[in-house]
């Protein structure tokens, strides 16, 4: 019988079998400053050392200001954590990339830029969008920090193999669809828990005609379906991205990485236990009304009511999350006003997200009762933008133009909501509080974003002639 | 770490299915640098009016006197989703959970509890339901939960629960996962030898 990709990766790094487990060799170590210290610490209780320092890499990208590089900027609570990345960091020799760096960033933007994602790698991080990088057909998935600890430590993990899940997206986009309505339209379809317990491979003519930036922002949502982790097989846009990256395999070594990531798909025969079809042509952009991201709608169509919910569970979920976003059953979201707009994140803060949130905002101006940033994901990415005058585009529209990091998507800074704000943003979660107790979060795509800052409400960006 | 076995205690309901992560430990307080002292921030937004934390809100289960002493928690499907803070299993242990019961959870909350000596145990949604029915009755009602039988015990009725044989050896011994992960290490050093030279 033919194997899938997530089997063809696992059992390449499959050391042993511990009792119901298989002990995995881990390839790549990324970690921040949120989910680390405790880690390092109980190693330095134990006198542990770091066993691959040369495979761990880190930044800091949670806890920082966007306005200033000052490493107290945001108090002396998130100095005192940042600062323990860089004392843990230079203790056990790992290659640490801090506020002020070239190659800083969210950590999963800086992690495929710089080339330390190759296909068929297993990576890990304290942080559950580590399945972005499954874009690369790389098995990468978020951990805790017990985990982290443990991947220090012996760079391996224990792991259950865990159920699959094909979903195919056949057809073509259409102008002003994106790869975060693709992936907000999949997690409608199956829901918020309906990948748990699954590792999705994404399929599909209309995920084959995705670039990098684009099949990142689908992988890195399959946790909000619930998923282990989201994979899509490798092609030569996979390896022309990678080619002349820093960290990409060096020239002696390139035409037989080629070799190997060829073979990183799934067989014609291998089965899967679930198949789940969209069809990219019946996908109009995407808004989130409630506090997951299962609960979604296309700009186009009214909020759902509880009642049309099957189950008592969904029906009370909607009930509560239509209460908290305060929104009525049957209301559009085209007639709902924001207060602000947040175009960054591990989702959506690639140059390619700027790039098409700019050409939306072109020649316009920002409501003047919205708020509006754009936080770039990395300096690399903030520097090409400002080369391509894109910073300029937008602060003359009105967005502020920040430094990068994780900023609004989670607000571990001083980038927070008061409550009964109500933000479009490119991000990846709309629960209660997720930017600001009492702040409403509503997802959606960079251009969805640019739109709602030049009208002031969610606005179908097809309409504006955008693309 | 000491194995956990038998757990006898009272139950707080938490009736509400996709309690996210964000929930139970919001985002200010995850810059700590140690794992203690969580507890008091557990599920803050819902807890308490006030961002200070010193006004309670009454209308929320874990504030109402009559499960103020509960060591377990009964709650929903998907429980534990979102962001892979550790932070959460900490604040719940913290607070004084040794034991969640729902119907679901998600990976990364679920291994987090592994980790954390803390107990999550999966039932059915009707069984769930029936647990619901018997502590708004009875908020007094101790259940029990018995590891190495697989049987959660309350109000005379027993239900049966799975968990993998790795993770129950590992929550009735405590072991140090990395303990016995070094154990391995000649396997280890072998797998490493034959990895690809780009690797």
């Amino acid at each position: 019988m033919g194997k899938t990709l997530y089997e063809k990766v696992l059992e390449q790094h499959v050391i042993d079998q511990v009792g119901d487990d298989l002990l995995l060799y881990i390839d790549r170590h990324l970690i921040h400053e949120v989910t680390s210290p405790q880690a390092f610490a109980g190693l330095n209780e134990k006198n542990r050392k770091v066993r691959r320092p040369d495979l761990t890499f880190g930044t800091m990208d949670h806890s920082i200001s966007t306005r200033s590089l000052a490493l107290d900027a945001c108090g002396p609570q998130n100095e005192l954590q940042l600062r323990t990345l860089v004392a843990n960091c230079e203790q056990h020799g790992i290659e640490l990339y801090p506020v002020g760096h070239k190659n800083q960033g969210i950590i999963h933007v800086i992690g495929p830029q710089l080339g330390l994602i190759h296909p068929g790698m297993t990576v890990v991080c304290g942080d559950s969008h580590t399945a972005t990088h499954g874009a690369f057909g790389a098995l990468a998935f978020g951990i805790g920090t017990s985990q982290v600890e443990h991947v220090l430590a012996t760079q391996t993990l224990k792991q259950s193999k865990a159920k699959s899940m094909l979903v195919k997206v056949d057809g073509t986009l259409g102008l002003g669809v994106t790869a975060k309505d693709i992936i907000l339209a999949i997690i409608g379809k199956i829901g918020h828990a309906g990948a748990t317990g699954y590792v999705i491979e994404y399929a599909g003519e209309a995920i084959r005609q995705l670039n990098m930036a684009e099949r990142m922002t689908i992988c890195n949502m399959s946790i909000e379906a619930g998923a282990k982790a989201g994979l899509i097989a490798p092609d030569q846009i996979t390896i022309d991205y990678l080619k002349g990256k820093e960290f990409a395999p060096a020239d002696q070594h390139w035409d037989a990485a080629i070799e190997y990531w060829q073979t990183l798909s799934s067989d014609d025969d291998a089965t899967f236990d679930t198949v789940v079809e969209l069809h990219a042509d019946d996908i109009a952009p995407q808004v989130t009304w409630g506090t997951n991201p299962g609960q979604v709608v296309a700009i186009n169509q009214p909020i759902p009511s509880p009642e049309s919910f099957n189950d008592n569970i969904s029906k009370t979920s909607a009930e509560k999350a239509l209460k908290y976003m305060g929104l009525t059953a049957g209301d559009r979201l085209d007639q709902i006003s924001v207060s602000h707009v947040f175009i960054g994140s591990c989702t959506n803060s690639r140059i390619e997200d700027l790039r098409s949130a700019a050409k939306v905002v072109q020649s316009s101006k920002v409501k003047p009762t919205v708020t509006a940033i754009v936080v770039p994901g990395s300096v690399e990415v903030k520097k090409q933008a400002e080369h391509e005058g894109l910073d300029k585009i937008f602060i003359e529209a009105g967005f502020e133009w920040r430094l990068p990091g994780c900023s609004m998507c989670l607000g571990m800074n001083d980038d927070l909501l008061e409550p009964g704000d109500r933000c479009a943003s490119t991000s990846n979660r709309n629960f209660e509080g997720r930017q600001g107790r009492g702040a409403r979060t509503h997802l959606v795509s960079p251009e969805m974003a640019a739109a709602a800052a030049i009208t002031g409400t969610f606005t179908d960006v097809r309409a504006m002639g955008a693309k | 770490m000491t194995g956990i076995s038998i757990i006898k205690g009272q139950v707080a309901p938490l009736d509400q299915a996709n309690v996210d992560t964000d929930q139970i430990i919001p985002k200010q307080f995850l810059t700590g640098v140690t794992r203690a002292g969580y507890g008091k921030h557990l599920f803050h937004d819902w807890r308490y009016l006030d961002t200070n934390e010193s006004v309670l809100n009454p209308e929320f289960s874990l504030n109402k006197p009559e499960y103020s002493k509960a060591n377990i928690l009964l709650t929903r499907e998907n429980f534990g989703c979102g962001s892979s803070r550790e932070h959460a299993p900490w604040a719940l242990a913290d607070y004084g959970f040794a034991a969640i019961i729902a119907t679901s959870y998600a990976d990364i909350f679920y291994g987090n509890c592994m980790n954390n000596q803390l107990l999550p145990i999966t039932l059915e949604s009707a069984q769930i339901d029936q647990l619901f029915v018997i502590v708004y009755e009875n908020p007094e009602c101790e259940f029990l939960i018995d590891l190495p039988q697989q049987t959660v015990t309350a109000n005379g009725i027993s239900f049966a629960f799975k968990i993998s044989e790795q993770h129950k050896h590992n929550l009735l011994k405590g072991l140090d996962a990395i303990g016995q992960t070094l154990e391995l290490d000649e396997k280890i050093s072998a797998f490493e030898k034959q990895r690809m030279a780009w690797l």
